[in-house]
């Protein structure tokens, strides 16, 4: 069975910092990361790896650096690496990152596709999806589970809000994983040598068969128009009043914030 | 593409069990808001089986119109099934916008249809408005939720966007609004049919992770025992919110680790965070500052965590936490 997890590098969002004085964001010095829920993805592979073989590649749109990532992934006992890079593919969104993934996934081999179900930078869970359509097969999202029935046969279970669904599907399939799956194993010794020694694959935007105007910037139906910070935050409010008055203050507050 | 021949504000009326979803009628309420900018209808579109009745409630909310999708294979969600009769939808009734819940089903089935519609998809939009050229405003978080972005879809219809349950508000209901019904019927091709459901369980989601969580009601030595902290629970069931805690409840036994708010424990950022009988230590503040809006009630009124809070109420958390979650079952309810 090959399997082919789709991962991405992100910024660890919970290290970004807001300037106190400009408001404006910190970004300088902040950790580049695998993103969790494609780590969790990354560890249902390799537990299909240590209990039927499979076979799994990893592979990456960015830029040259996320290279690091992929050798992580090797490290943690990916068989094969592939960076997608290339200035093509630059300023996608989510559609334009599924057309460039899924004509990098139509030049391999494999049963299962492995995403994420969202990117800690972005959280729009969309390029899994948006990539099994391309593909022309189905979509699992919010995994959390993935036991193998028989011969191409496949449970998984799904959370939803107020429980989860056992679904069943044969291969060729997508399911897009949450991080909460599982405890991803740590890189090796071993594999972190061996990660060095292995070649990362670098695929820029000739080797897929997508056309151009359905990449990068230009393939984007989305574009941004404006990015502002949140802003600082203003001075609170304050009340020591009684326990009903404070109850009332409460309730109106959460109203006027359309909490409640 | 021609763009003039996309009219109308559509919602996808997400239902589950037979019943459509509050998140439905926030949608709705936004919509009509938008629909009135544009000089558009409000087009509601709802799926399922045996699910008419539930139509009349929809135009009661806002809708001028309701199309409906009665098919036995659409009793519950499957991807493959919903987007086949969507895309359908779509195709026929060209709408400029469709609005969607960001809910796991509307997460799951947004992005198929915006790659099978090859049109653009905003994900949990906090805000939507519609500028001077006609063109709908998307705003949301990114870099988690450090950065606002406002994103636009200029060249493609519909203009796709999720918005996330409770983000919106609902119009009042209007007993005996007229609009219309349209039953629409679609071909399906079974071919494509994968995913089989199997089973679907309920159960009682209490151990989430804290940083998911868009509530948090947390407690510190203010809050005190175990018995307190059932008192914290029962507000947070109100609320749909977990239960966190400073580090000194924590330390004491009373509640896991895995709940713990601060340097040593998690770093949450809900929309929401009560900090009740919580002091603020640094280390605590740390793990919570950046929350939307804080709600603090301390007995001290020099307690350092009233710096970062966004509504301080000096008091007695025993007294307020049982008034507050009776008030707010009122409020639900009445909503």
């Amino acid at each position: 069975m090959d399997i082919v997890v789709c991962i991405k590098q992100v910024p660890d969002t919970t290290e970004i910092k807001i300037n106190p004085v400009t408001g404006t964001l910190i970004r300088d010095g902040v950790p580049s990361i695998m993103n969790p829920d494609d780590k969790g993805g990354l560890e249902v592979a390799l537990r299909m790896k240590d209990s039927m073989r499979a076979n799994v590649t990893v592979i990456t749109m960015g830029p040259p650096q996320a290279d690091a990532i992929l050798r992580e992934a090797l490290a943690m006992g990916a068989d094969r690496a592939i960076l997608l890079t290339d200035r093509k593919f630059a300023g996608a969104d989510t559609l334009a990152t599924s057309n460039a993934l899924a004509g990098a996934l139509k030049c391999l081999k494999w049963d299962l596709v492995i995403t994420g179900r969202q990117a800690i930078d972005g959280d729009t869970a969309q390029v899994g999806p948006q990539t099994a359509e391309h593909l022309g097969i189905p979509q699992i999202s919010y995994v959390t589970d993935l036991v193998h029935e028989n011969g191409n046969m496949f449970s998984a279970r799904k959370e939803t809000e107020d429980g989860y669904q056992i679904l069943e599907f044969e291969t060729p399939a997508l399911i897009t994983v949450l991080s909460s799956a599982n405890k991803a194993r740590y890189m090796s010794v071993r594999g972190i040598v061996e990660a060095y020694g292995k070649e990362v694959e670098v695929w820029g935007a000739d080797k897929i068969d997508v056309p151009e105007e359905k990449l990068g910037l230009k393939g984007s139906p989305t574009k941004v128009k404006q990015a502002f910070a949140k802003g600082l935050k203003g001075a609170g409010e304050f009340y020591e009043v009684d326990p009903e008055e404070a109850v009332s203050i409460i309730i109106s507050k959460l109203k006027e914030k359309f909490i409640i | 593409m021609d763009k003039t021949l996309y009219k109308n504000v559509f919602v996808f009326a997400e239902q589950r069990g037979g019943v459509v979803q509050n998140v439905a009628f926030e949608l709705i309420g936004k919509a009509s808001e938008l629909a009135a900018s544009l000089g558009e209808k409000v087009v509601a579109l709802l799926l399922g089986h045996e699910i008419e009745q539930q139509a009349r409630l929809l135009i009661e909310y806002g809708a001028d119109e309701v199309i409906c999708i009665d098919h036995p294979y659409l009793k519950d969600y499957l991807t493959e099934q919903y987007s086949q009769a969507v895309y359908q939808a779509i195709m026929e009734y060209k709408p400029s916008v469709f609005l969607i819940g960001a809910t796991t089903i509307g997460r799951d089935l947004g992005p198929r249809l915006s790659a099978r519609l090859n049109t653009g998809l905003t994900a949990d939009c906090t805000k939507l408005e519609i500028s001077e050229n006609k063109e709908l405003l998307m705003t949301r978080p990114a870099f988690g939720g450090n950065l606002m972005a406002t994103i636009i879809c200029s060249d493609h219809r519909p203009q796709m966007s999720t918005v996330r349950p409770g983000v919106m508000q609902k119009a009042e209901r209007q007993t005996g609004r007229k609009g219309e019904i349209i039953r629409m019927p679609v071909k399906f091709d079974e071919s494509k049919f994968k995913v089989r459901l199997k089973e679907t369980v309920k159960e009682n989601k209490g151990l989430v992770d804290i940083t998911e969580a868009r509530i948090l009601i947390s407690g510190g030595r203010g809050v005190g025992s175990k018995e307190g902290f059932s008192k914290l629970q029962e507000m947070a069931e109100v609320l749909g919110a977990e239960v966190s805690a400073s580090r000194a409840v924590v330390d004491a036994g009373i509640i896991d680790h895995d709940r713990q708010v601060g340097q040593t424990g998690k770093t949450v950022r809900p929309d929401l965070y009560f900090a009740l009988g919580i002091s603020g230590a640094v280390q605590h503040l740390a793990g919570m500052e950046e929350s939307d809006y804080i709600v603090a009630v301390n007995r001290d009124k020099t307690a350092p965590i009233f710096k970062v809070a966004d509504l301080g109420i000096v008091g007695d958390v025993s007294k307020i936490v049982p008034l507050l979650t009776e008030r707010l079952k009122k409020e639900i309810q009445e909503k």
